[in-house]
């Protein structure tokens, strides 16, 4: 029995939606003022009811927070596997055999608001598969993932995108350690 | 409805201006709070022991979504709350770590008024420790055209968080 070629198999992700997710809760702004405590971020936009009001008809959360609504309770009851963030670039490394990965961009387009309240939803989608590369790290293959963050009325909240290189660490005489 | 004069206009911005640096000493506190304030619960942004022998790196270390809050910080502090981040990229080459005085430091590339009549500025934003860059960051951020201008009263059409392509 001949194994699926790896690429034709990713190739056939491309574009399409993966791994749908709604956030555990709604967002909050106990989290809000938490994060902007850990980096002393005193934007009265996230401070003042007032400024809040008078910019963006009421309180949001900082644009960076998006991703942070995502990550699961440490433990839930119930609960006995740890979802991988970003699971389809752990699926592309298991599909091309390659052990190490590493991120080297990561964009992100912020759209709507996320406002108090908002239960945010996510999906997947692989948008492309390089050639077979070799680079100082090894020999693999680059991909790019976009995470689209959506709030509870379907609109567009943000797009994340990253770049991962899947590789092979080089062997033998002269590869560099 | 609260009067607000915004901080920073387009028109006060030009390529080149270089924004005020930020020095920070991080601690083991700044790691783990930021590691929590992300909700990454991983040991190797709170427990040394793991970093060490398990990462093999010398002490835990900043998390990426936690820089991504910084550099927002370091923006917003520079635009006032009027600014409306549209895109950031981040490219990380090196850890932060407790000990560390981290310094941001931000120059203006370029202005724009896009097809829609928002104002933005693209800045590079460089996350640096003792002289060595470990992140670097371009951010477009929308800014106020005139006082009675609002870049997040902006949506659908009329907000394009990227830059038209060529």
């Amino acid at each position: 029995m001949t194994r699926p070629d790896p690429l034709a198999q990713a190739l056939a992700l491309v574009g399409r939606e993966q791994y749908p997710e709604t956030g555990d809760f709604p967002v909050e702004r106990g989290y809000v003022w938490t994060s902007c405590a850990s980096v002393e971020n005193g934007n009265p936009l996230f401070w003042d009811d007032e400024v809040a009001a008078a910019l963006t008809d009421g309180p949001i959360a900082p644009p960076t927070m998006v991703s942070v609504w995502f990550r699961p309770h440490h433990w839930a009851p119930g609960r006995t596997e740890v979802a991988l963030p970003l699971q389809v670039h752990f699926d592309l490394k298991e599909m091309f055999g390659l052990p190490e990965a590493v991120m080297t961009d990561n964009t992100i387009e912020f759209h709507t608001p996320v406002r108090m309240g908002d239960v945010l939803c996510t999906h997947q989608v692989l948008r492309s598969i390089s050639e077979e590369k070799t680079t100082r790290l090894g020999t693999g293959r680059f991909w790019v993932i976009e995470v689209v963050y959506t709030n509870q009325a379907g609109d567009l909240v943000a797009v994340e995108s990253y770049t991962g290189f899947g590789y092979q660490r080089p062997t033998g005489a002269g590869a560099p350690s | 409805m609260t009067s607000l004069t915004p901080r920073l206009l387009l028109a006060d911005v030009a390529a080149g201006d270089v924004l005020p640096e930020l020095a920070y000493d991080v601690t083991a506190t700044t790691v783990v709070l930021g590691a929590l304030a992300t909700r990454d619960w991983r040991p190797m942004h709170h427990d040394k022991d793991f970093a060490v022998n398990r990462n093999g790196t010398r002490d835990i270390f900043l998390n990426t979504p936690n820089q991504a809050a910084w550099f927002e910080r370091y923006l917003t502090d520079w635009s006032g709350p009027h600014g409306r981040l549209g895109r950031v990229t981040f490219r990380m080459s090196g850890s932060v770590f407790p000990g560390d005085t981290m310094t941001l430091r931000g120059v203006v590339e370029s202005t724009e008024v896009d097809g829609t009549g928002c104002g933005f500025a693209t800045v590079a934003v460089n996350l640096a420790v003792g002289g060595h860059t470990k992140t670097t960051c371009t951010a477009r951020i929308a800014l106020p055209c005139a006082a009675g201008d609002n870049p997040w009263a902006r949506s659908g059409d009329r907000w394009l968080p990227s830059p038209a392509s060529p």
